[in-house]
């Protein structure tokens, strides 16, 4: 069997539909209550000017409003921290738009647009706005892509001894696409991990086991929907767990694919 | 300053660009300057440039079983694992350690949205993807994962790195980590991007493709070359005593940071690309001087190569030869971490100091160290160097294994 790492959590947020942050989640999260996921405010992160903010497309403002939140509660200065963003589809709306355009025009692709369609453009715009020059990581891993990214994070703060910020999001679908991917509300969710240290907000022991993903923390049904609708709300029974502190045990299947053995990321959260 | 690290072996490395399939034929085109750009004629409407285009993708044909993962660039993924006898190599080690035991991290910037792209010039009356095309597990940056991993059979911890064009230098660093910590016992990585519309035009919209071959460092350079490349490598742990079998080439450092600066243009200092080269030379535990060759990132684009041009020059001593391959290859994005690895091992094996191609007069903020000739030399210590949008840079170090 694997080893363990073990590490502490030190800042959370959250930034999704009905739960524009942590305290707002926490609630929803504590009362059971499905949030109103119809109820969407555009995010607006702090780290960027009004201006900017205005510009930044949606998958950029979603994944910068949870890292801040994050860093804010763990006390943590944006500028120093290693950072691992994680998202399954990148911006799909700006895919949506880039392949529309080439389909017409593809001379009139627009420049901004291009290179805000990097998987790391969410990336690039924090270590742009909070002024660090730290190591950024983007990454996507399907179904498993909540897991994978904790997983690297987690690896960063084993192998350097630092606190790391990772980030998992994704935006919905976008036109024709929509058809085709399920993920059809906004869900974004940030942590700020560090070395295990006496009396974090929560611990966190990760490790890999070769067996199939047993549900060891049922979510309550009213959220059960909202985790099959964006692959970063995997996340959910993780949060409610943080929510309730309920010290508890989580499986996060690593890939989907029936011809393979099963291979899991087991997750014990403790307080 | 980072610590030191253990070094990793590379028990078995591949790469294919248009320079060649397979570390032989990359090799034999570098000995011999033979490039491998040609005319544009892969984008959907005419754009007048260079490219570095694979030969013989639209004719391959995916065994059945990764049919419904059928791409562009899992073709060219499945070209690349024929080569150097790699899949043999990775099947070998799945069954050495169990498939669950080894990681698997790929990098690439755009995976298959070529086909993304077919789709949507393929809309049915109603606007909906064509009936072939309602694949959501090829619609996705992982695509390149799930397809190698079920090509491999391989079941342990997978993720895609997408970090535009730092993508497949960064896997090194993730699996370096994965292996350092005793998370999994052996890690496949490498990278695969193809040539699309979305990256031509993307490109182009930004102005910084050329017209011409690509010339680094050339003071009249005019812009980059678009390519695509596949390539992979084994990380295992060396055994306790640091030996290796002999020649078996090391990751001896990494180095990651970000510029903090640019969405698409880098940091006109490159302190970006000195703290990145600074970690990798602390995880390596060697001094610049130490360092022989040097495969730079060399873009052929005007800001990268004026900042790598001088951060090359205050670094190193007139000893340490730099070049940038490009001018063989074309830039290929998410694979060009990986690719520009394979040169440089190749480098380190045959003792081939690759020049720079097509470039006829260097940018005169170049210093000694900067080649456009190829050379024989005793190479014991290479760095290779990958930059990508967002400011996310990446420093790899290697050296040759009998230096262990």
């Amino acid at each position: 069997m694997s080893v363990a790492l073990e590490l502490a959590i030190e800042g959370i947020g959250v930034c999704a539909p009905g739960m524009a942050d942590w305290s707002a989640a926490r609630d929803a999260l504590r009362s059971m209550n499905r949030p109103d996921t119809s109820a969407c405010t555009r995010p607006a992160p702090a780290l960027l000017s009004p201006n900017e903010r205005r510009r930044a497309p949606d998958s950029v403002l979603l994944a910068l409003a949870a890292a801040e939140q994050a860093c804010a509660m763990a006390g943590q200065a944006p500028r120093e921290l290693p950072n691992v963003f994680a998202s399954a589809y990148g911006d799909l709306a700006i895919n949506d738009y880039l392949c529309a355009v080439l389909a017409r025009t593809p001379l009139e692709v627009s420049p901004t647009r291009f290179h805000n369609s990097v998987h790391n453009a969410p990336a690039g715009y924090w270590t742009i706005a909070a002024g660090c020059m730290a190591s950024s990581t983007a990454l996507s891993a399907g179904g498993a892509t909540f897991a994978a990214g904790l997983l690297e994070a987690a690896a960063i703060v084993a192998s350097e001894a630092s606190p790391v910020l990772y980030v998992a999001f994704d935006v919905a679908a976008a036109g024709p696409l929509a058809a085709v991917i399920a993920c059809d509300v906004p869900f974004g969710v940030a942590f700020v991990l560090a070395p295990a240290r006496p009396e974090p907000l929560a611990r966190l022991r990760l490790q890999f086991r070769s067996d199939a993903a047993a549900e060891l923390v049922p979510l309550p049904a009213s959220l059960h929907a909202l985790r099959e609708r964006n692959p970063a709300a995997a996340s959910l029974p993780l949060l409610a767990a943080l929510a309730r502190s309920e010290a508890g045990g989580f499986d996060f299947a690593l890939h989907a694919d029936q011809d393979l053995p099963a291979s899991t990321l087991h997750l014990e959260i403790s307080f | 300053m980072p610590d030191r690290i253990a070094p990793l072996a590379i028990t078995a490395y591949t790469a294919t660009c248009a320079a060649g399939r397979g570390s032989g034929a990359i090799a034999r085109a570098l000995e011999t300057r033979s490039g491998g750009l040609t005319a544009n004629s892969l984008s959907t409407q005419p754009l007048a440039c260079k490219i570095g285009r694979v030969d013989g993708l639209e004719d391959l044909r995916l065994p059945d079983a990764l049919a419904s993962l059928d791409s562009r660039n899992h073709r060219l993924a499945w070209l690349g694992l024929d080569q150097d006898g790699f899949r043999e190599r990775a099947l070998a080690l799945r069954e050495r350690h169990g498939a669950s035991r080894v990681a698997l991290v790929l990098g690439t910037s755009t995976s298959s949205i070529g086909e993304t792209e077919r789709a949507y010039r393929e809309l049915d009356a109603d606007g909906h993807f064509p009936a072939a095309q309602r694949r959501a597990s090829i619609h996705q940056p992982h695509a390149l994962g799930l397809f190698v991993a079920h090509a491999l059979g391989l079941a342990g911890p997978s993720l895609t790195i997408a970090t535009a064009c730092s993508s497949s230098a960064k896997v090194f660093a993730s699996a370096a980590r994965m292996l350092h910590l005793g998370l999994v016992d052996a890690a496949i990585v490498g990278g695969v991007d193809t040539l699309c519309d979305s990256v031509l035009f993307g490109f182009n919209s930004l102005q910084l493709v050329s017209d011409e071959e690509c010339r680094p460092f050339d003071a009249n350079r005019r812009g980059l070359s678009l390519g695509e490349a596949a390539g992979f490598a084994i990380l295992e742990r060396t055994p306790q005593s640091g030996k290796v079998e002999k020649g078996t080439p090391l990751l001896i450092g990494y180095g990651e940071s970000s510029d903090a600066h640019h969405m698409s243009a880098p940091h006109p200092q490159g302190l970006g690309a000195e703290r990145a080269l600074d970690d990798a030379l602390a995880r390596a535990g060697i001094r610049a001087s130490q360092v022989d060759y040097i495969n730079l990132h060399g873009t052929a684009s005007l800001h990268n190569d004026a900042m790598e041009a001088a951060l090359i020059a205050r670094r190193f001593p007139a000893t340490t030869r730099a070049s940038s391959t490009k001018g063989w290859s074309g830039h290929t994005l998410g694979a060009a971490g990986i690719l520009e690895t394979a040169i440089s091992l190749i480098a380190l094996e045959r003792g081939l100091a690759p020049g720079t191609l097509n470039t006829r007069e260097l940018d005169p903020v170049c210093g000694p160290q900067l080649r456009t000739d190829n050379a024989e030399a005793d190479l014991r210590i290479a760095l290779s160097n990958s930059f990508g949008f967002g400011g996310n840079n990446c420093c790899l170090a290697f050296a040759r294994g009998d230096e262990a």
